[in-house]
């Protein structure tokens, strides 16, 4: 039971909708497909080389991403993790 | 005579006034002071100001050029935006320490000489911990106190470098000084104690989440970024700092993404981007230090305006952690857009204030063709993105609802978010002014289609990478929990250090204590209660070994205790025995 028990009568709120938060996550992918279309068409300058290369910042981002959350779960947190009452015996 | 005084008085002199002021008219004055104080500055000439004799050399109160007079700017529009934040505590500690902490700042940009640098530099660490410990809690006077330890420490490794460093020279102007000489290193990792560089960095992700609400606002804005003036100043092109500047903006952010604590995520993310400008600082061109001091102006915005968002919702709720927190947009819709601005400015979204400084620092890097910094910058960027940019909002205003229903931040940090906010947008769709205000002059043009489309790209996939990982379940659920760092050292390091010494010195105390005070002196007072049988008593006994003659030993003994008992002994043996050591004493002394 949470502490802040969820009034049923409140009017829904915007992302409460199943169908708002499938629009938000259309919405992205739409714009994931448009900015990797875009590259197939616009020849992107760079000072190195493979920035102009295909979705070099795409995956590059992406991979970034996973990289950082898998490290940081799988590695960072067993390492360093205590409870919170580490620094107070 | 110039008809204006030194750009860190008004706000020093008129802090310190501030308790002697109650109710609106404190509040006018906290508002004013900075603005008094803006008006101030731009009173006064390019050039050194106000410069006095000082133990045979001179201190300059103010150096007035292009590199001071941005930072000047920026810190005393923070300055104003802070206050108008704090309008509504009452806390006469936290006024004046804010105030002071402000004018402490300015006066160390405009220092043109090292004594008046360290004396401002010392004024900030001190009202920085008033801001800790005023939140009054066992954790915060805890958290302050470290805070203090560490900057006094760092303030001392500065000081020594200074004196080093002036009397090998015989100067104590503040100007570029490089590193090579003991006293240029100590300087060096003196200012890096304040610009958080990795293992020197615990205290700003301790301290800072303990702070007051408020007070967070003033500490994110002022000691690392007059830390990163100060490397401008005295450090550009030096090649460490490339490499300080990599750790920093790099390793922060896998803390942020498993850190619970929403203004702890915000300390990492500071730090991390803090790296990017002590990056530019190291690269050392035109565009970088241009680069570095541009996103130092632009991050004490969108920075501070995150903590500002982190605070008002602290200040409803009560709660911080990521945890307890979610569904917010419903109560505070205006905190969660003026969230979502900031997150978008610091993860340098395209129109937004990041864009148009961090990639001055990215073109730097890529122009020197320094390419294992780039791609860590480039991580760094995404990875920023990831933890600030999506991760505050999302788990702050969005994500599962906590249920909990508040009001809407009170107006003034409404507004004061707000003038925030509106200035992210500005800068980043309008960088010309800004770039103007540079220490050099620059045409850099931020906004090429390849430039807008990478970058596009990048967050998007990011924000890509955080949805699909959400999904699947994969990303680190929030936990309830304490994540070691560097500052374990000296948290439980320093304990161990406490226990070996406990160990150590106690056990040297006790052993002495249990031979000389018990053992010996017992031994001495049994002797000289009958000092004259016990002299006998011990010169018969070495006769008897020494001659071998046993007779009735036991019969002289006994006559000697006899005679002992019936005072036959005169007092005079225990006198005359103290007489013989004081002419041994004299003797020694003599022969010396």
């Amino acid at each position: 039971m949470s502490k802040h028990p969820i009034s049923t009568d409140e009017e829904l709120a915007i992302f409460d909708k199943p169908k708002n938060v499938k629009r938000v996550l259309y919405s992205l992918y739409t714009c994931v497909f448009l900015l990797l279309a875009v590259d197939l068409f616009y020849n992107k300058h760079g000072i190195f080389t493979w920035e102009s290369s295909f979705a070099f910042y795409s995956v590059y981002g992406f991979v970034a991403c996973v990289i950082l959350v898998i490290i940081a779960k799988y590695v960072l947190r067993p390492l360093v993790m205590r409870k919170e009452d580490y620094y107070n015996d | 005579m110039i008809n204006a005084l030194p750009p860190a008085v008004i706000l020093i002199i008129g802090g310190l006034l501030i308790p002697l002021f109650k109710g609106r008219t404190r509040q006018a004055l906290l508002l004013l002071l900075p603005v008094v104080s803006f008006i101030n500055l731009l009173q006064l000439p390019h050039g050194s100001l106000w410069v006095y004799p000082f133990l045979g050399d001179q201190i300059v109160l103010a150096r007035v050029d292009k590199l001071s007079l941005i930072f000047g700017y920026i810190f005393h529009l923070v300055a104003f935006l802070s206050a108008l934040y704090a309008l509504h505590v009452k806390d006469s500690v936290q006024n004046v320490a804010g105030t002071v902490y402000a004018g402490a700042a300015i006066g160390a940009v405009f220092a043109g000489d090292m004594f008046t640098l360290f004396a401002f530099w010392e004024m900030l660490t001190i009202s920085a911990t008033f801001l800790i410990l005023a939140r009054r809690t066992e954790r915060a006077l805890s958290a302050g106190f470290r805070y203090f330890m560490v900057h006094v420490a760092g303030g001392l490794c500065l000081l020594a470098g200074i004196i080093m460093h002036v009397s090998q020279t015989g100067s104590a102007a503040f100007d570029l000084i490089g590193l090579g000489t003991t006293a240029s290193w100590l300087i060096f990792i003196g200012i890096g104690v304040n610009c958080a560089w990795p293992f020197l960095h615990p205290w700003l992700t301790d301290s800072y989440p303990e702070a007051t609400i408020t007070g967070t606002i003033f500490l994110s804005a002022f000691t690392t970024k007059t830390a990163i003036y100060a490397l401008a100043r005295a450090f550009p092109g030096t090649e460490e700092l490339i490499f300080i500047g990599g750790a920093m903006a790099a390793f922060p952010i896998f803390y942020a993404v498993i850190e619970n604590d929403l203004r702890r995520v915000l300390a990492y993310s500071l730090i991390n981007q803090v790296g990017f400008m002590v990056v530019g600082i190291g690269i050392g061109t035109a565009l970088s230090i241009n680069g570095a001091v541009a996103h130092a102006f632009n991050d004490l915005l969108f920075k501070g305006l995150l903590f500002m968002t982190m605070g008002a919702v602290m200040y409803r709720t009560g709660k911080i952690n990521a945890t307890d927190l979610g569904g917010l947009y419903k109560s505070m819709p205006w905190t969660c857009g003026f969230c979502i601005v900031g997150a978008a400015s610091i993860s340098a979204f395209p129109l937004f204030s990041g864009f148009v400084s961090k990639s001055m620092v990215m073109e730097a890097a890529a122009l020197g063709d320094m390419r294992w910094l780039w791609f860590v910058l480039l991580f760094a960027s995404a990875g920023v993105f990831h933890h600030a940019g999506i991760k505050i909002p999302f788990f702050a205003f969005f994500s599962h609802d906590s249920g909990i229903r508040c009001k809407e931040a009170p107006p003034h940090m409404l507004l004061a978010m707000g003038i925030s906010a509106v200035l992210c947008i500005l800068i980043g769709s309008f960088p010309q002014y800004l770039y103007s205000l540079l220490p050099y002059a620059t045409d850099y043009q931020p906004y090429s289609i390849s430039h807008v489309l990478s970058q596009s790209q990048l967050l998007v996939f990011s924000a890509l990478a955080f949805t699909l990982l959400l999904l699947a379940g994969i990303y680190p659920a929030e936990i309830r929990s304490v994540n070691v760092d560097a500052d374990w050292f000296y948290r439980k390091g320093g304990r161990q250090i406490y226990r070996f010494c406990k160990w150590a010195f106690n056990g040297i105390n006790d052993w002495a204590d249990r031979v000389f005070v018990q053992q010996f002196t017992k031994l001495l007072a049994q002797f000289f209660e009958e000092p004259g049988s016990n002299l006998q008593k011990h010169g018969y006994r070495l006769l008897v070994e020494a001659t071998g003659i046993d007779d009735h030993q036991e019969q002289v003994i006994e006559q000697i205790d006899r005679r002992s008992r019936s005072a036959a002994y005169p007092v005079g043996v225990g006198v005359l025995l103290a007489v013989m050591l004081l002419a041994l004493v004299s003797l020694l002394l003599y022969l010396r």
